[in-house]
């Protein structure tokens, strides 16, 4: 008896639309993010991620009227990223509809808002999201990187998360660059070390292609939630397609 | 002016829109206020104590802004929905942060204990306590109308409620023992999860209240 492995779609936004690209680059225009929030949630989802991957500051508010249109019709869990800097910025986010916020870049930065955000709001709504790679010649296997993907920080990815949870986030989100767009499978070892070395529960991303990687996610990467975009925005898959598959698998789904 | 509704009551901890949003999802022709007026709460007909972050914190501001005396006499007077911390403060004591609560019932908020967290295949159990859990409903009531037993709901939180009477009890959840996330009493109903946040079991949960008459 615990909690059902959660499936959480992914939207990347950007000016208004919902893009997905491969390999942080390459972006293809998929719809309309109430639209397909709205999908989503009829087809079961768990919970939505919502990125804003919009690189102007100047569109960013674009993002919080995305989610208070989808807080409105859709009644699950919002996770909003991308761009996150300060506190404040974490604050309007939770005011807009999102129930937690996700901080990659900053956390690195300044990790005293992961603190500051998650002593004001609660651990609950603070994930901290961590892109890492597969490296060579360094005494750890997995380095995290910063600014979708570009800069190296030199940081090891387990120590990095095990650091996060100690500043309070309540939960992490883990990307395997080597993996993201290239539907493979997660990068199930480095997701298995972090799950291990952390009580906070995890959220893989990044290299689904087909189902069976899902439940991979959870039975070899100890993930406590799948997160997916592009199986489920062209239609290859529904959710409630692979909410079955995974029970069938024997694993616990609502 | 018309007598509200339903107040939402605010004080200051964190989004109460999807609360009020989901209200009015399921209950358009009815007037949904978010309020951290006292007055408005005390005339409301009915009462939605929402919460999250750290009870210390919630316990303190509601203070701050004089709520505490509207939020009581909402318990004993009208139909009142607790939700997440809004439940865990309607009991004695938290061991978060050392707090008394609003003591409206006997019992005691408690976290989970990490020597307990292991599922029955000894896998480690993860907290807070995030994502969908089945709800054993302890007995029928007008509240659980239209949801089945062992439905699920939304849940995020690291302590939990332990009433010191066992009536009180209205579900419970298994993670990975059995705990109470539902209480009933009177005209007071309080659940740990995130109806709102619970899909279309959630939204019937709000249905019911709306339209309970306790």
């Amino acid at each position: 008896m615990g909690c059902a492995k959660r499936i959480i779609p992914c939207l990347d936004v950007t000016n208004g639309r919902v893009v997905k690209g491969v390999n942080f680059l390459e972006l293809r225009d998929a719809g309309d993010p109430v639209e397909i929030a709205q999908r989503y949630n009829e087809q079961g989802a768990d919970e939505l991620t919502f990125l804003d991957i919009t690189a102007s500051s100047d569109d960013r508010d674009l993002i919080l009227h995305i989610i208070e249109r989808v807080a409105e019709k859709v009644f699950i869990p919002l996770t909003v990223g991308g761009g996150v800097r300060k506190v404040e910025d974490v604050r309007r986010l939770l005011n807009a509809g999102a129930d937690k916020v996700s901080i990659n870049t900053t956390a690195v930065l300044n990790p005293q808002v992961v603190e500051d955000a998650a002593s004001r709001y609660g651990s609950q709504c603070i994930v901290v999201a961590i892109d890492a790679k597969k490296v060579d010649n360094k005494p750890f296997e997995w380095e995290v990187f910063t600014h979708g993907g570009r800069n190296p920080t030199g940081l090891d990815a387990v120590e990095w998360a095990r650091k996060m949870v100690s500043l309070g986030a309540g939960e992490l989100l883990v990307t395997s660059m080597d993996r993201d767009g290239t539907k493979i499978g997660f990068n199930n070892p480095l997701n298995r070390a972090i799950s291990d070395a952390v009580a906070v529960p995890l959220i893989a991303s990044g290299g689904v292609g087909n189902l069976q990687h899902l439940v991979d996610g959870v039975t070899l990467g100890g993930a406590d939630a799948v997160l997916a975009a592009s199986i489920f925005h062209y239609g290859e898959y529904t959710v409630q397609q692979a909410k079955d598959y995974m029970r069938q698998h024997g694993l616990e789904v609502r | 002016m018309n007598r509200l509704q339903v107040a939402v009551v605010d004080y200051g901890m964190g989004n109460l829109r999807s609360v009020a949003n989901a209200l009015k999802a399921v209950a358009p022709e009815v007037s949904i206020e978010i309020t951290s007026d006292p007055e408005l709460i005390a005339a409301a007909e009915r009462v939605v104590f929402p919460g999250q972050g750290a009870m210390p914190d919630c316990i303190r501001e509601l203070d701050m802004r004089g709520l505490r005396q509207a939020v009581v006499e909402a318990t004993r007077e009208k139909p009142f929905f607790g939700i997440c911390i809004g439940l865990q403060m309607l009991f004695e004591h938290s061991e978060e942060g050392d707090v008394p609560g609003l003591g409206i019932y006997p019992g005691e908020v408690k976290r989970f204990p990490a020597d307990k967290m292991v599922d029955i295949q000894g896998a480690k159990l993860k907290v807070p306590h995030m994502g969908w859990s089945q709800v054993h409903q302890a007995d029928a009531h007008a509240m659980w109308q239209d949801i089945p037993d062992q439905a699920r709901f939304y849940y995020v939180h690291s302590y939990y409620v332990d009433p010191a009477e066992a009536a009180l009890t209205a579900a419970t959840t298994a993670y990975p023992f059995d705990y109470t996330c539902a209480i009933a009493r009177d005209n007071v109903f309080a659940v740990q999860f995130h109806p709102e946040k619970s899909a279309e079991s959630g939204l019937q949960l709000l249905r019911n209240f709306v339209n309970w008459k306790p």
